[in-house]
């Protein structure tokens, strides 16, 4: 890992400092969502009226609408008041005091991954005084984006001090009534990530949000927003390969991008929240809207996600190429094992000219794993000289396990073209045996195969996460066969 | 250093082996011909440890030891060596990437150093130029859109990368042009020593002129029917096997 990458995770790890304040008692909500808690979350946050209104009406929208079923996902039904909604940063005074203290799988787990021991503490949420010699360093590395212009902080911060910003791109991507779940998030988020890179700024270094949730509670309902203005160039990581202690089951993230003229993001995710035991019980349900606009011309946008975790993943990173020759890409692994359900996938919208769009989305199901892939590709009127490319594989490991596909295409212009591939395949036993007879075990057989079936991503991956990426893999599908 | 007593063995119930012995020893080429479905291709994996065929009866010694108790992985990892009659593809990993992984496994379990990708190229290159394997080869993945002759050709190379001590070619002939099935014999030729042994299963007599035997034996429906030297091949050409299957019996 370089030392801009350590200066940014030392930065991203230190304790949030901005928006909340001492003056009220309490720390914590009782369950329960109404528009007091909301009026409490956003005063608690001094959130400027607008913005509390804002949620307000997300909030009632809300209301109004039902939880959606159809992903091809079961799980039994949430108590939406039983959730608690706010709580402040828990210090890690509330953590584990040792590591004696953290689940045992969960330590097992950082020691096959690599995790150097005294980030595991941290990962895991000890109790450690960690001697912050580093905020100088971040300092620096702030300092470094700040004169090029560069914003890159907490949602908070940047509701407190770019709040024209904020307010113009707000929702723009994601309206509060999209779904169910963005309306959700757009009624109670309590913090997340917020960037602006201005005109023709390339950004000189991955940002990563990797440790920004340092307290367990506020990555619940994250709230991000980027926006590359016209001729700038981002990439964004977003993620942490090691699974953290988090006790929130349901979590619902919005993620909105915008890229002006020229502008090119690139957006990658690895997601590993807790994907329950054996038998299905626990685990992260995972509901995130996320979407990219390409507003300009010859704009850019580029998703890349590892999904190895959760036990319910239902997320379609999309695009909106509104721009003339704009392009969209999307790029996915999809790994259930254990009783994991993904259903993931995609949206292409293509509305400018000549506009552009990839999908190459790779499904793994393992155990009793079951893996959706779920797009659409939609070409409108005026869409001319559209393109799509779409390839969707399945890989199955096992026979208690299934993959399946819902491929959709809506073409309003003839002279769209548009390709679809999809293929299913298993693990061959004649593979598996071909590898052992050259002397490699039968999971690291395993490995080399599914691997080798993910590679077209993980090469969309900046090299030291499709590294980590790999590894994940590997750990999540330990025990999958044999 | 391999010793085959009475080994019957077959798959989902049915016998395909039905007493095999055979006695190999270092230093020694042994030449295994039959017909279509007698048997050769399941010795061969039965040797190197494919799980479907189960062993019913018999025993099966490498270096004195029980082959039978060990996992494929364990026997490549002590010197044994199978080459496919039909090589597997394994879509998006690249060949070298794959031979790397296995020969480091392989190293790893003998307690050796492993190599990382600079020293596993330049200890690749004699190898390549042996089997006049093309660069491009290397990069592409395994077995994936080559050519018959070239999956041969790469059985070879693996086989001379991983250096194993008893290897077992199953028809690696087949398929090969005039060219390339001497180019493959003489890699064959110039891994051999005092201390490692080949069993090569083919139909033809050709691959024998290159690759002289010291031991041939015809198989028919899962026995070894007859065991000579390299004549017998040169009969056998010259009779077919019902001849020869006819006159052992
Ligand atoms: N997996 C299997 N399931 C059922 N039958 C099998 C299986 N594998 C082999 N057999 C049968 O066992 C017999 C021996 O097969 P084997 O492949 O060993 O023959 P062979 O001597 O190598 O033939 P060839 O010269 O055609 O390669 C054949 O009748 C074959 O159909
Ligand atoms: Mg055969």
């Amino acid at each position: 890992m370089n030392s801009e990458t350590e200066m940014l995770r030392e930065y991203t790890e230190r304790d949030y400092q901005f928006g909340f304040v001492t003056d009220i008692e309490t720390d914590s909500l009782p369950p329960g969502l109404s528009e007091e808690v909301i009026r409490f979350i956003s005063a608690r946050k001094h959130e400027p009226e607008w913005l509390t209104t804002w949620r307000l009406e997300a909030y009632r929208h809300w209301l109004t609408m039902e939880e959606p079923h159809w992903a091809n996902i079961e799980y039994d039904p949430i108590d939406y008041q039983d959730i608690v909604y706010y709580s402040a940063p828990k210090s890690s005074a509330d953590g584990p005091k040792s590591l004696d203290e953290v689940d045992p799988e969960l330590l097992a787990t950082y020691e096959k991954l690599g995790i150097p021991l005294n980030e595991r503490e941290k990962l895991a949420g000890v109790a450690v005084d960690v001697v912050f010699d580093s905020v100088s360093v971040a300092t620096t590395f702030k300092d470094q984006l700040a004169a090029q212009g560069i914003i890159f902080c907490s949602f908070s911060e940047a509701v407190q001090e770019h709040p024209e910003l904020v307010r113009k791109y707000l929702g723009s991507v994601v309206p509060r009534s999209d779904n169910f779940f963005a309306a959700l998030n757009s009624a109670v988020f309590t913090d997340g990530s917020f960037c602006y890179v201005p005109p023709g700024v390339r950004c000189p270094i991955e940002l990563m949000t990797y440790f920004r949730i340092n307290e367990a509670d506020s990555g619940q309902f994250e709230r991000t927003l980027i926006i590359a203005d016209e001729g700038s160039c981002v990439s964004y990581l977003e993620g942490c390969t090691a699974p953290m202690r988090d006790e929130n089951q349901l979590h619902a993230a919005v993620v909105e991008l915008i890229a002006l003229d020229d502008a090119n993001i690139k957006y990658s995710t690895v997601q590993n929240w807790y994907p329950g035991n054996d038998e299905g019980v626990g685990g992260i349900f995972n509901f995130v809207t996320k979407r990219g606009a390409c507003r300009g011309t010859n704009s850019r946008i580029s998703w890349t996600q590892v999904e190895t975790g959760s036990a319910i993943t239902w997320k379609y990173p999309s695009c909106i190429l509104q721009g003339d020759n704009s392009v969209g890409e999307f790029y996915s692994i999809a790994l259930s094992a254990k009783r994991q359900q993904a259903d993931t996938g995609t949206k292409m919208i293509h509305i400018g000219r000549n506009t552009r769009s990839t999908i190459i989305s790779k499904g793994i199901s393992a155990q009793r794993g079951q893996n959706s892939y779920r797009g659409q590709v939609k070409i409108l009127k005026k869409a001319d000289g559209a393109r799509n490319y779409s390839q969707c594989d399945s890989l199955l490991i096992g026979d208690q396990c299934g993959a399946h596909t819902f491929p959709n295409l809506d073409i309003q212009n003839s002279s769209a073209h548009v390709e679809h591939e999809a293929s299913t395949s298993r693990i061959g036993e004649d593979q598996l045996f071909y590898c052992q007879q050259r002397g490699l075990s039968l999971e690291d057989s395993i490995n080399l195969i599914v691997n080798g079936f993910c590679k077209e991503v993980f090469r969309e991956l900046p090299m030291e996460f499709a590294v980590e990426a790999q590894k994940l893999l590997e750990v999540s599908l330990e025990g999958s066969v044999g | 250093m391999l010793e085959i007593r009475g080994l019957e063995a077959g798959v989902k119930g049915k016998t395909i082996l039905k007493g095999i012995d055979l006695v190999v020893n270092a230093g020694e080429v042994h030449a295994i011909m039959g017909p279509n479905g007698s048997g050769k291709s399941t010795l061969a994996q039965v040797i190197a440890g494919r799980e479907q065929f189960v062993v019913s009866a018999g025993s099966v010694k490498y270096d004195g030891r029980d082959l039978l108790e060990l996992a494929p992985d364990e026997r490549a990892c002590a010197g044994i060596f199978m080459a496919f009659q039909y090589p597997v593809e394994i879509p998006g990993v690249s060949n070298s990437y794959f031979l790397r992984s296995a020969l480091n496994a392989q190293r790893r379990a003998r307690g050796e150093q492993e190599l990382d990708a600079f020293e596993f190229l330049a200890f690749i290159q004699d190898r390549m130029a042996l089997l006049n394997l093309q660069d491009e080869l290397l990069n592409r993945p395994v077995n994936d859109g080559f050519s018959g002759g070239e999956k041969k050709r790469n059985e070879i190379f693996q086989m001379a990368v991983l250096e194993p001590r008893l290897a077992v070619l199953d028809e690696t002939d087949s398929g090969l042009d005039i060219d390339a099935l001497r180019v493959v014999a003489s890699g064959i030729n110039s891994l051999r020593r005092d201390d490692n042994a080949t069993i090569v299963v083919t139909h033809y007599q050709r691959l024998l002129n290159y690759v002289v035997p010291d031991f041939v034996h015809i198989l028919v429906d899962g026995r070894i029917v007859r065991s000579g030297d390299r004549q017998l091949a040169l009969d056998l050409e010259e009779q077919g096997y019902d001849r020869i299957a006819a006159r052992a019996a």
